[in-house]
């Protein structure tokens, strides 16, 4: 007969506030393999576990209950708390009386009757726990990073630098993301690729870095520290290891299409560099706008090729899929823009002096389709009157994106500022709702926007945009002078959102993972636990998982690259023993349970012909013992037996 | 003949009698009935967004309760009506607690469930563009029409999902069924004033001035519209302006189911349109002429 220790937590007023704790202990106290009840202000503070540890010394205890909060907060702290006092870590049950009990019940009376309850069947529960080991995984010391954005770059090269394997997965033909596209960032006015670009080429050259280009993830199997990754890659017509960019295929290349790079504002060839900074720094064959490859309809690209003696290209490459091992995976897939056309009001794809803010930052790269001159898309004309609209389509729950993309007050400053730097006698009007500046030197730059760019800041929503003549007709409303403004301009930028990129959605479901209400990658706990996804063993950067700026997205990379790093730099990993058991006196081999599990942790040994579990791979989420028609299956430290004696208890007279 | 129950609601009975006429009798043409419904009264005019709008929903109520006795979606044609009717409903199946203070006041019970639709949606839904197509008999040739919505068929966009608030396109699409030029203008959905017009008609003047303008320099030659007191509005500011240049540059308007019947073949008499609306459409009725003389 075991003996058993319950202490009961009063949570300051959170439980005590509702349930009368003295009740409870003097009923604790009262069943017959309670050996010692007690109660404490706060369990989990230091003098609260010592409580603890000094009782099952004292009172020579065998197993303890502790009725306070959820499992999900202190399980792990009190199970290493008995652990320590030399008892085995699953002789403790938690009674949970604040989520469960305290926190939704308006009645003290009952409230403390179920509190009751809930701590005898936690009572009956741990009588029957088994001690059990943890069970040892070997961990695969290797890293997948999905996405070649800041983000991902970032978290690659902090990988890669501790001395570990990562493998780099990039959708596109070139590594750099968003940040590529952009001309300079706030708050300091540093151009972007000249950042980037050093970054860009680390990768490339780190001999921990495995960079697969055109790639996607497109299945994950295993568990955390043991996951099995096939990736599939795009056919690389150019052999990375031989392009040396001369450009000649490109020249004789006869198909064009726009080119995302320069959000759509430019031309591309079918074989096409994605940009001047590209990594891997080689050609890339979009076989969906070349002409023809089966059948071969052109081939030009490899004449001129092979006319230099090159032969980097070969037509006849094909998908590629590579299985790869890894112990920890980060998602870092970043976002793209709110599609501007939903927004009937601005006219955006009606007129094309109406433009978004990264066709707009385009136009300000030295690089980009005006190469650095803000002209009209109509007729290449210098704008002069040029309105910006913040919040476009944000914070709109109604008809669009219900949040904040949190950089847009920033760039669009920055954006005035360099309207009033390349066409000085021009004038820049900002609509805002708000200006949301948080961040180190933010404020200040907006501020000096403001003031150095003679910037026209008017607080208030657009109603509508249309063309007449060659203007673009801008109505709004001034919040704060409480009249309408029209403004007759020549260019409108349009602030619109950021949303998570399209992939997001599939990869989520490969990665087993979850997505917020707004398609964002959900972290594991908002405040305590942001690098996480809620599946162990993935990690999130960037803004994948939440709109977010340069040095926030850095930030976060760094903190996923170390959190992976806290994984993979122990060559074992303990798992948790309470996994599902077979009974093979009583399995007739009939293999329900096989497909029942989510995990493929179950198979069917053929030669005994019963079910096996792989320990290793078990969440322990019982969903094969339910299915089992023969009462095979059995979840460690759940099993029927407990249940019955839990169910038995909760509906006995006291 | 099929037969949809139809609310007329009182401006179609007075100034807009050819309003009323001309829907009936297109309808008609298209092989459908307008039944009038029975006992309607004033649908109030105006949704009351005060706080405190509990007896002015009284009325739409009772119109609403009554029309349940006979059928279950009503047809509106006066864009006002349409916007009330539409929006109590609505709030009777939202809000049944004041739904139960409105009912005290009513002889039937109303809890929502009449589905309240614009004759535009019977065009667009249950008839098709396409049918109406092919029933044209005289196409609307060459004339370039402006539509306009105003705000009451759009606005507020949650609850009237019509169209798409900025850039509707319902009118523009039958119209051009009917074989019209349609023009577009930047303020085909602003607001002609509304019942400013009572107190201050020179805020009138000024908006629906604006809107007149926009649409004849954008080209328009006649106006289409789905609501009386925007009519009465387009048409009285223009009236304003200085008489010698008002004949020549008064830009006519005409509810959209009036283009309908002429499109349809009906005689312009039967639609109620005056010798200035046809002289705008002047192109048209000379082929009407023609034809009605070549029959």
């Amino acid at each position: 007969m075991k003996r058993v220790g319950v202490f009961v937590c009063h949570c300051g007023l959170n439980i005590a506030g509702m349930v009368n704790i003295k009740e409870v202990v003097e009923e604790a106290g009262k069943h017959p393999d309670v050996a010692y009840a007690a109660d404490h202000r706060y369990l989990c503070s230091e003098p609260g576990q010592t409580l603890i540890k000094d009782a099952i010394r004292q009172h020579n205890l065998d197993a303890v209950v502790v009725a306070a909060c959820s499992p999900a907060m202190h399980e792990v702290t009190f199970k290493n708390l008995i652990q320590t006092a030399g008892l085995n870590r699953h002789q403790c049950e938690i009674a949970n009386i604040r989520e469960q009990c305290s926190w939704v019940h308006d009645d003290s009376a009952t409230a403390t009757s179920k509190a009751n309850v809930v701590v005898h069947q936690s009572v009956e529960k741990v009588k029957l726990d088994e001690p059990l080991d943890p069970i040892t995984v070997p961990v695969t010391r290797k890293v997948l990073v999905i996405g070649g954005g800041i983000a991902g770059i970032r978290a690659a090269l902090d990988v890669a630098n501790s001395g570990y394997q990562v493998y780099l997965v990039e959708k596109t033909g070139s590594i750099g993301g968003r940040m590529a596209q952009l001309s300079e960032t706030f708050p300091t006015l540093d151009c972007s690729i000249c950042i980037l670009g050093p970054l860009m080429v680390e990768v490339y050259r780190h001999p921990n870095i495995k960079l697969l280009r055109l790639s996607q993830v497109e299945e994950v199997k295993g568990f955390v520290g043991n996951f099995k990754v096939r990736v599939r890659q795009e056919p690389e017509y150019v052999d990375v290891s031989k392009c040396n960019s001369c450009g000649e295929c490109t020249k004789v290349c006869p198909a064009e299409v726009p080119n995302e790079f320069d959000s759509g504002l430019t031309w591309r060839k079918a074989i096409y560099i994605p940009f001047a900074q590209a990594v891997p720094p080689a050609y890339v064959l979009d076989d969906r706008s070349c002409l023809g490859l089966l059948p071969r309809a052109c081939g030009e690209c490899k004449k001129a090729c092979d006319k230099l003696g090159m032969s980097c290209i070969n037509l006849d490459a094909i998908v590629k899929v590579h299985e790869l091992e890894v112990g920890a995976i980060i998602s870092a897939t970043g976002f793209e823009l709110y599609d501007a056309t939903k927004l009937s009001e601005y006219g955006y794809g009606m007129y094309p002096n109406v433009m978004t803010s990264l066709e707009f930052e385009r136009m300000l790269s030295a690089s980009g389709p005006t190469s650095g001159m803000i002209r009209r898309p109509s007729d290449g004309r210098v704008p002069r009157e040029v309105v910006f609209i913040q919040c476009a389509g944000q914070r709109e729950p109604e008809t669009a994106l219900p949040y904040c993309s949190k950089i847009c007050c920033m760039y669009t400053a920055r954006h005035a500022m360099m309207l009033h730097h390349k066409i000085p006698d021009g004038q820049a009007y900002v609509f805002y709702m708000d200006i949301r500046a948080g961040g180190k030197g933010y404020e200040e730059f907006v501020k000096r926007c403001q003031e150095e760019g003679g910037l026209l800041y008017l607080r208030g929503r657009v109603a509508k945009v249309y063309e007449e003549g060659e203007k673009l007709i801008v109505k709004g409303v001034d919040t704060l002078s409480g009249k309408t403004v029209e403004i007759r301009a020549d260019l409108v930028v349009l602030a619109v959102g950021m949303v998570p990129s399209q992939g997001s959605r599939a990869l989520a479901n490969v990665l087993k993972t979850s997505l917020d209400a707004n398609g964002f990658f959900a972290e594991a706990h908002p405040k305590l636990r942001p690098l996480e996804s809620p599946t162990s063993g993935i990690f999130l950067a960037g803004a994948g998982q939440a709109p977010k700026d340069i040095p926030e997205t850095v930030a976060q990379a760094s903190g996923a690259a170390s959190k992976a790093l806290n994984l993979v730099s122990n060559p074992t990993l303990q798992r948790e023993p309470t996994v599902a058991k077979v009974n093979d006196q009583f399995c007739s081999g009939c293999g329900i349970c096989v497909p029942a599990c989510p995990y493929d942790a179950i198979s069917l040994n053929t030669n005994t012909m019963t079910a096996e579990v792989s320990e290793a791979v078990c969440e322990g989420c019982g969903t094969c013992v339910a299915s089992c028609p023969s009462g095979a299956l059995s979840l460690k430290n759940m099993t029927d037996s407990q249940v019955l004696a839990m169910i038995t208890s909760a509906v006995s007279p006291r | 003949m099929q037969s949809y129950l139809y609310f007329p609601g009182c401006t179609l009975r007075t100034v807009a009698k050819d309003f009323d006429a001309s829907a009936k009798a297109s309808a008609r043409a298209l092989g459908f009935e307008l039944r009038e419904m029975q006992g309607w009264l004033c649908c109030g005019a105006v949704f009351t967004n005060s706080a405190e709008n509990l007896i002015t929903q009284a009325g739409p109520n009772r119109i609403l309760g009554r029309a349940q006795a006979e059928g279950d979606t009503l047809v509106t044609l006066c864009a006002g009506c349409y916007n009330v009717l539409k929006r109590t409903n609505q709030q009777a199946e939202r809000n049944q607690i004041k739904q139960d203070q409105i009912n005290a006041f009513n002889e039937d019970r109303y809890t929502g469930g009449v589905n309240v639709v614009h004759f535009l949606e019977v065009l667009r839904d249950r008839v098709g563009f396409d049918k109406v197509k092919q029933a044209v008999k005289m196409p609307l040739q060459g004339t370039p029409v402006g539509a306009y919505y105003g705000c009451l068929l759009l606005r507020p966009f949650r609850e009237m999902k019509l169209d798409d608030p900025h850039r509707p396109s319902i009118l523009e699409k039958l119209l051009v069924s009917l074989g019209a030029t349609v023009i577009d203008y930047p303020s085909r959905t602003e607001c002609c004033g509304s019942y400013l017009g009572v107190g201050s008609p020179e805020k009138i003047e000024a908006v629906s001035r604006g809107i007149v303008e926009s649409a004849r320099s954008s080209g328009a030659k006649i106006l289409a519209v789905s609501c009386p007191l925007c009519k009465y509005n387009l048409e009285v500011c223009q009236g304003k302006s200085s008489k010698a240049s008002a004949e020549s540059e008064f830009l006519p308007v005409v509810y959209f189911t009036q283009l309908l019947g002429l499109a349809l073949g009906l005689p312009p008499e039967q639609l109620e349109l005056n010798s200035q609306q046809l002289q705008a459409i002047r192109g048209y009725v000379v082929t009407a002429v023609e034809s009605v003389g070549r029959q």
